[in-house]
């Protein structure tokens, strides 16, 4: 299991576009993918759910990945917040 | 009846009342298995058609989609195929013997009311997106629609309660002319197409709105927020005419592009863009720009697995100096660190990164990356006019030892013998308080200055530009952020050396007369920011810009100064 912290940079938030590419990448894997933001914790393969966790600009999230590849994903993961989301 | 302005312009056309498709519960229940399933299965192909149908949108090539449509569509699409979603709709109708019709209902009814209650605007805005794609399943599951893919009559004017992201894609816009919504934000769907389509757009008129039928002629007001409903002669005439005054002013901007940026008394302004990389080069002559005043180089370093080489790197500054025509391109090097991070480059995640190990600082202690950009930078600029700025510049030692590292890739070059410009010119950013304060002392170091605003006014004020609470204390036009400009400024002047601005501040028409008054000599901005500055050099004098420069520099609030720069302009 890879649990890893986030700090959302994009002042807009997790909004509809970069939640749709946090779904579709997350199709890519096997590995169970969580999102969590306080006490809730979601799955990442369902756009609602994460837009559910009305994740702010400068809110930290963390991201839980069990599975086979989780390496893999974590990576991917990583590249999402760093890069992707900003 | 008065709403929110959020596309410029104004439109005078007859109104097509968008109808929404009621929802309706049926209230039957379901009485057995059979019924179960096959409730389930019109609800599973209700969402496969609704899939189908978007992809075909996505496919057409009579619809010219922007990337933002497709984003919009690709979103769309996710929200159809939500395995919560369907898991909560198959629940009412196994649980409960709900019909797929009236589950759905149900659903979306939650959906929506929990988006429409967050406590943020733009995810209010997402309660829109939910409904319209829960509108497109009540349709396949029951049939029927209004026709959007119609020809509208020429001058239509849509009027809905909002306009669903679906319905802005899929309408032919071409003889549309203006937008009005009960509901909405400039956040909202129809906003965002409104403005990418040049098209006058109102939006949270109110229920007021709903008196609207079809035929009523309607006058709009893309900047006051401004309706009228079936308005008498005079008022039709009087907004002809300021339709015609608005047209000839977007068209006369257009005409700019090449007219030179010199003030009614003769000084001469360079105007240039700032942009990301060689395809951006386009756009800023199309919009009359002059040069480059920020060439960010973080593309280059960003989305990959490890640094560029120096060929790489030299390609990417070659490649935008060609398409250059020869003027000034300033390259800003790495700027990484803060909000900006690299997967490859492993930096701890800290505190204040705004305050933290970034741009210079890194560079500074890693010499190696440094050197690489530096060579590349040096190399390309061979091919035209190329000159070196560094970001975050905080004291005289940095500068410095900035340029020890700029001669040691000089002298690596020469060694190698390859071809560079050895004449390169070298500036700084002034974007950190003391360097803006000890701008006579670094003026002394280099050959030229750009004031960062962006980080000058957050630095300054200490005011982070990311928390949404304290936004209205980002604010350049603080007497204290204005002083630092002056300054900055002045001291170039003292010094012969170049001042120009690269932050958001020189676009913005409002702050254009004070700073010319300053004495700013260049204003980088986005490309499209190019003619409405140039538009406001071309009709005013040096002389009056100093005498609005030293009123300004006399009052005591930025709520002041703000009232009175926009009074004059």
């Amino acid at each position: 299991m890879i649990t890893k912290e986030y700090i959302v940079k994009d002042p807009l938030g997790m909004h509809a576009r970069p939640a749709t590419s946090l779904v579709k990448l997350g199709k890519n894997f096997k590995s169970v993918i969580n999102l969590r933001k306080g006490d809730k914790a979601v799955k990442i393969n369902s756009l609602l759910n994460i837009l559910s966790l009305t994740i702010k600009g400068g809110e930290t999230v963390s991201v839980v990945i069990e599975g086979e590849d989780e390496t893999e994903a974590a990576e991917a993961i990583n590249l999402f917040f760093t890069e992707q989301l900003k | 009846m008065k709403g929110i302005g959020v596309s410029p312009g104004i439109s005078i056309g007859k109104a097509f009342v968008l109808k929404k498709h009621e929802a309706a519960i049926i209230g039957m229940l379901l009485k057995n298995d059979m019924e179960v399933s096959a409730e389930t299965e019109k609800f599973n192909k209700a969402v496969d058609s609704s899939v189908a149908e978007i992809e075909s949108i996505k496919t057409n090539e009579e619809l010219i989609l922007t990337d933002e449509d497709l984003a919009i569509l690709e979103t769309q699409i996710e929200f159809l195929s939500d395995p919560q979603l369907k898991e909560d709709v198959l629940e009412k109708i196994s649980g409960e013997k709900k019909t797929a019709n009236d589950a759905l209902i149900d659903v979306m009814a939650n959906l929506v009311e929990l988006f429409r209650n967050m406590d943020d605007e733009y995810m209010r805005a997402r309660a829109a997106d939910v409904q319209d794609i829960s509108d497109r399943i009540l349709k396949h599951l029951n049939g029927s629609d209004q026709d959007l893919k119609k020809q509208f009559e020429s001058n239509t004017i849509i009027i809905a309660e909002d306009i669903a992201p679906s319905d802005t894609i899929t309408m032919d816009t071409r003889y549309i002319t203006g937008f009005a919504t009960q509901v909405g934000s400039r956040t909202s769907h129809a906003a965002i197409i409104a403005r990418a389509k040049g098209i006058p757009a109102v939006v949270g008129c109110g229920d007021e709105l709903g008196v609207i039928e079809d035929e009523d002629v309607i006058i709009l007001d893309g900047v006051t927020g401004l309706v009228h409903i079936n308005p008498d002669q005079a008022t039709i005439d009087d907004y002809m005419a300021r339709q015609d005054v608005y047209l000839k002013k977007t068209e006369q901007l257009k005409t700019l592009k090449n007219t030179p940026a010199v003030t009614t008394d003769g000084a001469r302004i360079m105007l240039s863009a700032n942009i990301s990389g060689a395809d951006d080069m386009d756009d800023v002559f199309e919009n009359g720009g002059e040069g480059v005043g920020l060439l960010r180089t973080e593309m280059l370093f960003m989305n990959r697995d490890g640094f560029p080489s120096e060929e790489e790197q030299f390609k990417f500054y070659k490649q935008v100096v060609l398409k250059s025509k020869g003027k000034p391109v300033i390259v800003r090097t790495i700027d990484i660190g803060g909000d900006k991070q690299l997967s490859y480059f492993g930096l701890a995640v800290e505190q204040n990164p705004f305050l933290g190990y970034r741009a210079i600082r890194i560079c500074l202690d890693r010499t190696d990356i440094f050197i690489t950009q530096l060579k590349a930078i040096l190399r390309a600029g061979v091919f035209g006019d190329l000159k070196i700025m560094f970001p975050m510049i905080s004291n005289v030692e940095e500068v410095r030892a900035a340029k020890e590292v700029v001669a040691a890739a000089k002298k690596e070059l020469t060694a190698d013998g390859v071809a560079f410009n050895a004449e390169v010119q070298i500036g700084i950013m002034i974007e950190i308080p003391s360097a803006a304060i000890t701008a006579d002392i670094l003026a002394k170091e280099v050959d030229f200055f750009s004031i960062g605003t962006n980080d000058l006014c957050q630095y300054t004020l200490a005011v982070d530009r990311m928390n949404e609470k304290i936004t209205h204390l980002y604010d350049p036009f603080n007497p204290g952020v204005l002083r630092l400009i002056s300054n900055v400024i002045e001291q170039g002047h003292k010094h012969h050396i170049y001042v120009g601005m690269c932050g958001e501040m020189a676009g913005e028409p409002t702050a254009a007369l004070l700073l010319l008054g300053m004495g700013l000599k260049e204003f980088s901005m986005s490309a499209s920011s190019v003619p409405s500055i140039k538009n406001i050099i071309i009709n005013h004098s040096l002389s009056s810009a100093q005498d609005v420069c030293k009123k300004v520099m006399e009052m005591d609030s930025s709520q002041k100064i703000i009232a009175y720069l926009q009074s004059i302009s």
